[in-house]
């Protein structure tokens, strides 16, 4: 049952990115191309995906946390920590060149295999390869002695 | 590049719509709607027992386009112009990244942003900003 709620949600999330637009990397690389702005190329509608999630989390969030617990779960699994470290800028830094080289991140990039994209699947094999690295590197002993272990929560 | 068209409306209403999956997530299972972070756990090591349910929300995902075209008969454009040397960089440097920073556009710009958590900010605007600069040099500097 739990499965299937999240399947529902999933696709809600899925949906979401269809109708807003960030299932098309070239609407996303047209957002994030500030240098259109002058030629009139720039494609604001992705700062309107924000927004319209933000506010809506926003809201959700405030009421959803103050339950004693979820509906199906024993506790609420939400991020604690407050420091800067530097993983929380080296890899969205990282993240951010290789959005900016295609125009998928990983939510997109996953919604695309459903519309039968073979560009798609190779991003999407590439991109777990990457995800895989950077869990393996992260648990290796030198790792964790310069930097701190990702909050597992966070994401 | 393609030109594409500005669409605030229906963007903010699909923008809603994952504000209301990150909601209903956190809501029934207590977890952050974070796609990265989901994403990678489908792969070991497994640290607890939610591997179902993960697979679930990213089958879901994938599920979503298919049911667009049932109920529409077609699917909104998608255009990606990117060879296969470059798709396989990106999709290295994509999921590197967001796992090494323990988060993607979900986890941190929507998730993170709504908790008003500092690091989620931080890494917003690093990703941001690495993305523009990104598309700067490639299309401006070529």
């Amino acid at each position: 049952m739990t499965v299937l709620i999240q399947f529902g949600i999933g696709m809600v999330f899925g949906l979401g990115l269809i109708v807003s637009g960030m299932s098309n990397p070239a609407k996303v690389l047209n957002f994030l191309d500030v240098g259109g702005i002058p030629a009139g190329t720039w494609d604001a509608s992705l700062a309107f995906v924000m927004a319209g999630a933000v506010v809506v989390t926003f809201i959700g969030f405030r009421r959803v946390l103050k339950l004693a617990r979820p509906v199906l779960a024993d506790r609420f699994y939400v991020p604690v920590r407050k420091d800067i470290d530097p993983r929380i800028i080296a890899g969205p830094a990282i993240f951010g060149i290789g959005w900016g080289l295609v125009g998928f991140c990983p939510g997109p990039a996953l919604t695309a295999l459903g519309f039968g994209s073979a560009s798609a699947f190779i991003f999407v094999a590439a991109m777990c390869a990457g995800m895989v690295l950077a869990r393996f590197i992260a648990q290796l002993p030198s790792a964790t002695r310069i930097a701190t272990p990702g909050e597992p929560l966070e994401t | 590049m393609v030109a594409t068209p500005f669409t605030p409306i229906a963007s903010l209403l699909g923008g809603a719509l994952i504000g209301l999956s990150a909601v209903l997530l956190m809501w029934t299972m207590g977890r952050i709607a974070g796609v990265s972070g989901i994403a990678a756990r489908l792969f070991p090591p497994y640290e607890d027992r939610e591997l179902a349910g993960r697979l679930a929300f990213v089958a879901g995902l994938i599920v979503a386009p298919v049911l667009v075209r049932l109920v529409t008969g077609s699917l909104p454009a998608q255009t990606i112009a990117a060879g296969t040397p470059l798709l396989m960089v990106a999709g290295l440097l994509t999921g590197f990244g967001s796992v090494w920073g323990s988060g993607c556009t979900s986890g941190h710009g929507v998730c993170g942003l709504s908790r008003l958590s500092v690091r989620s900010l931080v890494a917003t605007m690093t990703f941001m900003a690495a993305g523009m600069a990104t598309v700067f040099v490639m299309r401006h500097w070529s």
